[in-house]
C-alpha cells in the first residue's frame, strides 16, 4: 500500500489548521477534521495494531464504528484503551499506542505466535493448560493476548454529566434517512431530537453520489439541518445511542473533545426512529486480514472527506453494485484500479478506465506485512499495493434487536432485516434494507406517518440511484488458507469449522467456543459471515443458524458516563450531623456509622484512638459525658389508632404504656426475626415517637407505613419522621444531673417527676426541649431533644457547664463499650437473620402476649422452639488475656471433629472493670452461665466462661444514682 | 429502565420504587394460624408467567399501590392506590 494525500479535496478536513500528534512514540501529520486513521494513511502508515490472539499485522479496514483492526490506546488525561483510530478525531497533542504490540505495531516481538497458529485455535488454552491449573498459566496468556491497557495509575480529570431528556421523536442517524424523518417529524409539530456519532451530519452522504431536490446532497444536508436548528429541534453530533432499554429508554453517549468528560443522556422519546445505517461486510479469502484491505466504502470516505488516496495499483473485490462508484471515483483520482466481481451478468457497467473481471472472486492476498497481490479463484495473479472489497451491506439492527425487535432474513440483500414492527420504534433507510434515495425517504415517510400531518414536504432524489444486485458470497467449508471471519478475535473459517465438528451448533454456543463477535467491535463486520458459515457447514439456512442476542453498548462507553457524579464522597453520600462542624472544632475524629458521619472519638488518631477512646470510657463513668446522639430515630405516630398500631408493630405491648413514660421493646420481621430495637415514647393518648436505631430510620419508617397503609387505613394513623428535624444531645453519668440543674431548663429534674423510662417537657433559650430519661450506657441519662438548628447553643452552655464536672465528650466507639459493659445489644451486630427475641431473654410477651403483632406466628414454629437455638451471653477471658477476637467461634468437639457453637457479637477491653468484656450468641447459652467453652479463631483455640450478657452494675443502681 | 405509573405522582423511573410483594397476599392472624398457611403467607409467591398483580411503593413519596404489569413483555397495565381511590 502506497497511501497519500491527495493536493486538493477533501470536505471533511481544514488544511489552514494542522495538527500533530503522536502513534507508537512517532509523530504523524494530520489536518483538522482527520481522525487517527485518516492522518496515518494520508502518511502510508500500513500496520497499525497487532491481532488479538496471532499477532498479526493489521491495518486500518473500516471508516466508522464497525473498525475491527485499528484500535489504539489513547493516553494523557483524556486517556481511552481501545479506541478506534477511524472515529478518534486527529487533534495536537494526542498520544496514540498501537494495541496487543511491544515495541509497536510495525516490530511486535510476539508476531512469531502467528507460525505456530496451526497448533493454537479455539479453545486451545482450555483444553491444554488444564493441569494443574488454568489459573497457574492464566497470568502469562493473558499477558500476551488482548488489545489495549488500561493504565492503572489514571485518575479522571473531571465527571460525566448526566442528563435526562424527553422528546416526541429521537432520531438515530444524521443520514438522508434520518434527516428526512426530522425534517417530516418536525413539520408535524413534533419536538425532535436527532442525534449521530460522527461529528458531521449527513452519513452517507459525506462521500456517496446523490442529488436531492435538485441540490447536491451536500448542500441539502446543510439546508435541513439548519432548517431543524431554526426550528429549535436538538441536534447532537458526535453522539452515539448505544442502547434501547426497558419501556423504550435509549442510552446515548456525548462526546465532546474539549476536555470536559463524555454526556451521558437518558432519553425517554415518544417514538423512536432508527435510521442507522449499515456496515460492509469483508469477503471470504485467505489472508484477507492484510493491512491494505480495506472496506471499499472505507476507501471512498477516505478519498472523499479526507482527500486519502488508499493505494496506487488497486483491486476493488465485489459481490454487489455499491463498489462500482469506488472503483471509478478512485480511478478518476489517479488509482490504477482492477475491479473483480464474483457476478457474471447483471452487474452495471465498468467505471470509466477500469478493467473489469467478471465472475471472479479472490482466493489469497500474499504480502507480509503489507498486501502485494491477489491470487483470484482462476490462478490469475494480479499486483496490487491495495486490496478494496465490499462482500454486501448488514443494517445496523443492534438497537431495533435490543428492544426485542424480531429480524426477519432478506434473501435480495442478504442480510437480515428489521421483522414485525416493535411499539415505539421505527427503522428506516439502509437499517431499513433501504439501497437507493428513493426507497430510503418513502421508508422515512413511513416511519413518522403515524405521528400525523406532516407540513413538511418529503425530499426526493433527482440524482443517479443506487442500486444493490447482490449475489451471496459467504464463507465455505473446506476451503483452503487462513481465511478470517472475525478480524478483531482472530477467528477465521477453521475456528468455526471446528466449533461446528464439536458440535458447538447452536449461534450462542459458536460465539462463546470461538469468540467469534465478541471483543469491543461485537462482530459489526464478521457476525452476519460467521453465522452464513455455520448455516453451510451444517445445512441450514441462515435465519435458521439465527443471530445471537443483541445486547447494548453498541459501541464501548466510559464507565464515566455511566458513573457521572456519583464517584468518590458522592458515590454514597454521608448524612451529617448537624453539630459536625462544633465537633471537628473538638477534634473529633469521623467515621461512618450506618450511613451517618459521626464521632468515632475525640482527639487521637491511629495507634493512640484506642488510648483516647478507653479514657472516654472511663471519664465517661466516674463523672459525666456529653454524647451527639442525634441520629437516633424520631419517628412520629399520631392518630386515633396510634396506640393499636404501636402494639401492633411491636412485639412487647405498648398500648399499656402512660403519657409522658417510655418503654424499651423490639420490633420483629414476619418471620419473628429481631429487626430493630429502641424506645417508644408515649407524649399523649394518641402520640408516640418510635426512637429506632439510627441506621434503620428509613427501614422502620418504611415498615410503618407499610403496615399503615396495608391494614390500618390511611385515616387511622398518621407518620411523620422528624429525625433530622432534632437534634439529640445526652448527658449520662453520675453527675448528669448536677450538670443539667446549672442549666435552667424549665423543669424539674427531681426523679419524683422525671424519674428513669419518663419524658419531661422544658425550654431552652425560647425553644421547646424534650428531655428523655433513657440510658444506653447504664448510667443515669437524660436525652435532650431541641430544633437541630438551635442545638449549638445549648451544646455549648453544657460544655461550658461540664467543666466543673470534669465532662468528657465521648464518641461512638467509648459508647460502644460502655453499652457493651452493661449488655445492651446493637441489632445487626449482637444479633443476626436468625435471632428471635427469646433468643435475647425476652421470653414475657412471647408467653404471654395474647394480642396480634408483627411477627407472632413465627415465634411458635419448631424452629423457634428448638432446643439448642443460639442464645445472647457474657463472654469472660481467663485473667490477663486479651479481648477475644469478634467474629471467633465457639467450639464443640464431637466425632474427631470441631463444631461452631456460636460466636463472638461484640468485644472490648473495659476500662471500668480493667479486663475484656465480650457478647456472643451461644448455644444454649442462657442455660450454661458459669460453663467454659473453647472459643476458636484462625486456629487458635482459647477458653471463655459462659455469663449473663451484663458485666456492670448488675442491680442497675447507677440508673438511678 | 421500566417506567411505572404511580397513582400519586405519575409515571417515574423504576429505580424510584421498591417491590412490595405479590397482591392479594392476606396476613392470617393468630398465634394458631396452621404452619402452612403462615409458610405460604411468609415464602410462597405466585411467580405468574404473564400478567401479575404486584404491591409496589414509590420510595419517594412513600405510598404503596396495586400495579398489574405483565412479566414477559415488562408493559405495565395498570396501576391503583391501595384503596382504589387514585390511579394511573
Amino acid at each position: 500500500m502506497t497511501a497519500s494525500r491527495l493536493a486538493t479535496g477533501g470536505s471533511a478536513i481544514d488544511r489552514s489548521r494542522p495538527v500533530r500528534f503522536s502513534f507508537d512514540g512517532a509523530t504523524v501529520l494530520g489536518f483538522a477534521g482527520d481522525t487517527i486513521a485518516s492522518a496515518l494513511l494520508a502518511n502510508d502508515v500500513a500496520v497499525v495494531g497487532r491481532s488479538f490472539k496471532y499477532h498479526r499485522p493489521r491495518g486500518v479496514w473500516g471508516a466508522g464504528v464497525e473498525e475491527p483492526n485499528a484500535l489504539v490506546d489513547v493516553g494523557g488525561p483524556q486517556a481511552t484503551p481501545n479506541t478506534r483510530a477511524t472515529t478518534e478525531p486527529a487533534r495536537d497533542g494526542l498520544v496514540a499506542k498501537s494495541v496487543n504490540a511491544t515495541p509497536n505495531a510495525l516490530a511486535d516481538r510476539n508476531a512469531f505466535l502467528d507460525r505456530f497458529s496451526r497448533f493454537i485455535p479455539a479453545a486451545f488454552y482450555y483444553k491444554t493448560f488444564m493441569w494443574p491449573d488454568w489459573h497457574m498459566f492464566e497470568p502469562r496468556i493473558r499477558a500476551m493476548a488482548g488489545l489495549g491497557k488500561v493504565d492503572t495509575d489514571w485518575t479522571s480529570p473531571g465527571t460525566a454529566d448526566q442528563i435526562n431528556h424527553h422528546c416526541d421523536v429521537l432520531v438515530v442517524g444524521a443520514g438522508p434517512a434520518g434527516l428526512a424523518a426530522a425534517k417530516l417529524a418536525a413539520g408535524a409539530g413534533l419536538s425532535v431530537t436527532l442525534v449521530d456519532d460522527q461529528q458531521k451530519p449527513g452519513g452517507s452522504l459525506g462521500h456517496r453520489a446523490g442529488e436531492i431536490d435538485g441540490k447536491p446532497a451536500a448542500i441539502w444536508v446543510e439546508e435541513t439541518v439548519a432548517e431543524l436548528s431554526a426550528g429549535g429541534h436538538l441536534i447532537l453530533p458526535a453522539t452515539t445511542a448505544f442502547g434501547i432499554y426497558d419501556h423504550n429508554l435509549v442510552g446515548l453517549n456525548q462526546r465532546h473533545f474539549d476536555g470536559r468528560r463524555d454526556t451521558l443522556w437518558r432519553v425517554r422519546p415518544r417514538q423512536t426512529v432508527l435510521a442507522t445505517g449499515a456496515i460492509e461486510r469483508p469477503l471470504p479469502f485467505a489472508n484477507n486480514d492484510l493491512p491494505g484491505i480495506l472496506s471499499a466504502d472505507a476507501a471512498l470516505a477516505y478519498l472523499r472527506r479526507h482527500a486519502v488516496l488508499v493505494g496506487r495499483r488497486i483491486v476493488v473485490a465485489t459481490n454487489n453494485d455499491s463498489a462500482y462508484e469506488v472503483a471509478g471515483t478512485l480511478a478518476e483520482a489517479g488509482a490504477d484500479v482492477t475491479l473483480v466481481d464474483i457476478r457474471r451478468d447483471g452487474m452495471p457497467d465498468a467505471p470509466a478506465k477500469v478493467p473489469l473481471v467478471k465472475g471472479r472472486a479472490l482466493s489469497a492476498a500474499k504480502g507480509r506485512l503489507r498486501v502485494e497481490g491477489v491470487t483470484l479463484d482462476d490462478g490469475t495473479k494480479l499486483d496490487a499495493d491495495c486490496v478494496l472489497v465490499s462482500g454486501g451491506w448488514t443494517p445496523t439492527i443492534h438497537l431495533f434487536g435490543q428492544a426485542k425487535g424480531k429480524l426477519s432474513w432478506s434473501e435480495a440483500s442478504a442480510a437480515f432485516v428489521p421483522g414485525d414492527p416493535v411499539d415505539g420504534i421505527a427503522v428506516a433507510g439502509a437499517a431499513a434494507g433501504a439501497v437507493s434515495l428513493s426507497e430510503v425517504f418513502a421508508g422515512s415517510k413511513k416511519a413518522v406517518a403515524s405521528l400525523g400531518e406532516t407540513k413538511a414536504t418529503l425530499p426526493r432524489s433527482t440524482g443517479p440511484e443506487a442500486t444493490s444486485g447482490i449475489a451471496a458470497a459467504w464463507p465455505v467449508p473446506g476451503s483452503k488458507g487462513r481465511i478470517w471471519i472475525d478480524y478483531q478475535n482472530d477467528v477465521t473459517v477453521k475456528d468455526v469449522e471446528l466449533a461446528a465438528r464439536e458440535n458447538f451448533v447452536s449461534v450462542e454456543h459458536l460465539k462463546r467456543y470461538t469468540t467469534l463477535g465478541m471483543a469491543t467491535d461485537q462482530g459489526k463486520t464478521s457476525n452476519l459471515p460467521g453465522l452464513a458459515l455455520m448455516a453451510g457447514i451444517t445445512g441450514r439456512t441462515v435465519p435458521e443458524v439465527g443471530t445471537t442476542t443483541y445486547r447494548p453498548p453498541f459501541t464501548p462507553v466510559p464507565l464515566a458516563s455511566f458513573a457521572g457524579a456519583r464517584v468518590g464522597e458522592l458515590m454514597a453520600p454521608v448524612r451529617r450531623l448537624p453539630l459536625e462542624n462544633v465537633h471537628r472544632d473538638s477534634g473529633a475524629v469521623f467515621q461512618e456509622y450506618g450511613g451517618w458521619l459521626r464521632p468515632a472519638h475525640y482527639g487521637g488518631r491511629d495507634a493512640d484512638a484506642d488510648r483516647v477512646i478507653q479514657d472516654e470510657a472511663l471519664r465517661a463513668r466516674r463523672s459525666v459525658a456529653l454524647f451527639d446522639g442525634s441520629t437516633l430515630g424520631k419517628i412520629e405516630v399520631i392518630g386515633p389508632k396510634a396506640a393499636e398500631f404501636v402494639n401492633f408493630l411491636y412485639y412487647n405491648t405498648m398500648s399499656t404504656l402512660k403519657p409522658g413514660r417510655c418503654r424499651y421493646g423490639f420490633m420483629l420481621s414476619e418471620n419473628g426475626v429481631v429487626f430493630d430495637d429502641g424506645v417508644l415514647v408515649r407524649l399523649d393518648e394518641h402520640r408516640f415517637v418510635v426512637s429506632c436505631s439510627s441506621s434503620h430510620v428509613a427501614a422502620v419508617h418504611a415498615r410503618l407505613e407499610e403496615w399503615r397503609q396495608d391494614r390500618f387505613g390511611r385515616e387511622a394513623v398518621y407518620i411523620h419522621n422528624a429525625t433530622s428535624d432534632m437534634a439529640t444531645l445526652t448527658v449520662s453519668g453520675p453527675n448528669a444531673r448536677k450538670l443539667l440543674e446549672t442549666l435552667d431548663l424549665g423543669l424539674s429534674l427531681d426523679d419524683a417527676y422525671l424519674p428513669h423510662m419518663a419524658i419531661g417537657h422544658g425550654r431552652y433559650g425560647g425553644d421547646a426541649v424534650r428531655i428523655a430519661r433513657v440510658s444506653f450506657t447504664g448510667d443515669r441519662s437524660y436525652e435532650i431533644s431541641i430544633r437541630a438548628d438551635r442545638a449549638e447553643p445549648l451544646w455549648a452552655h453544657l460544655r461550658q457547664a461540664g467543666q466543673a464536672f470534669d465532662a468528657v465528650l465521648i464518641g461512638l466507639e467509648a459508647l460502644m463499650i460502655l453499652r457493651a459493659e452493661k449488655g445492651f445489644i446493637v441489632i445487626g451486630k449482637d444479633t443476626d437473620g436468625t435471632t428471635l427475641p427469646h433468643d435475647l431473654g425476652s421470653e414475657g410477651p412471647r408467653s404471654k402476649r395474647q394480642s396480634e403483632y408483627v411477627g407472632r406466628r413465627s415465634l411458635f414454629t419448631e424452629e423457634a422452639s428448638r432446643g439448642n437455638r443460639l442464645q445472647l451471653v457474657g463472654l469472660t477471658v481467663p485473667q490477663g488475656e486479651a479481648p477475644l477476637p469478634t467474629g471467633a467461634h465457639g467450639i464443640k468437639r464431637a466425632d474427631g471433629r470441631l463444631h461452631s457453637q456460636g460466636f463472638v457479637t461484640s468485644s472490648y477491653q473495659s476500662p471500668t472493670l480493667g479486663r475484656p468484656i465480650a457478647l456472643g450468641l451461644i448455644e444454649r447459652g442462657a442455660t450454661r452461665h458459669g460453663e467454659t467453652i473453647e472459643i476458636q479463631h484462625l486456629g487458635k483455640v482459647r477458653t471463655a466462661k459462659i455469663s449473663a450478657p451484663c458485666a456492670f452494675d448488675l442491680a442497675g443502681e447507677r440508673l438511678h444514682a | 429502565m421500566q417506567l411505572f405509573p404511580c397513582p400519586f405522582c405519575g409515571p417515574r423511573d423504576e429505580t424510584e420504587f421498591h417491590y412490595g410483594g405479590d397482591a392479594g397476599n392476606v396476613r392470617p392472624d393468630g398465634a394458631d394460624v396452621p404452619i402452612d398457611r403462615w409458610a405460604g403467607y411468609l415464602y410462597l409467591r405466585g411467580n405468574p408467567k404473564g400478567t401479575a398483580r404486584e404491591i409496589w411503593v414509590h420510595m419517594n413519596c412513600g405510598e404503596f399501590f396495586v400495579m398489574e404489569r405483565d412479566t414477559i413483555t415488562h408493559k405495565v397495565l395498570s396501576s391503583a392506590a391501595l384503596g382504589g381511590e387514585h390511579t394511573a
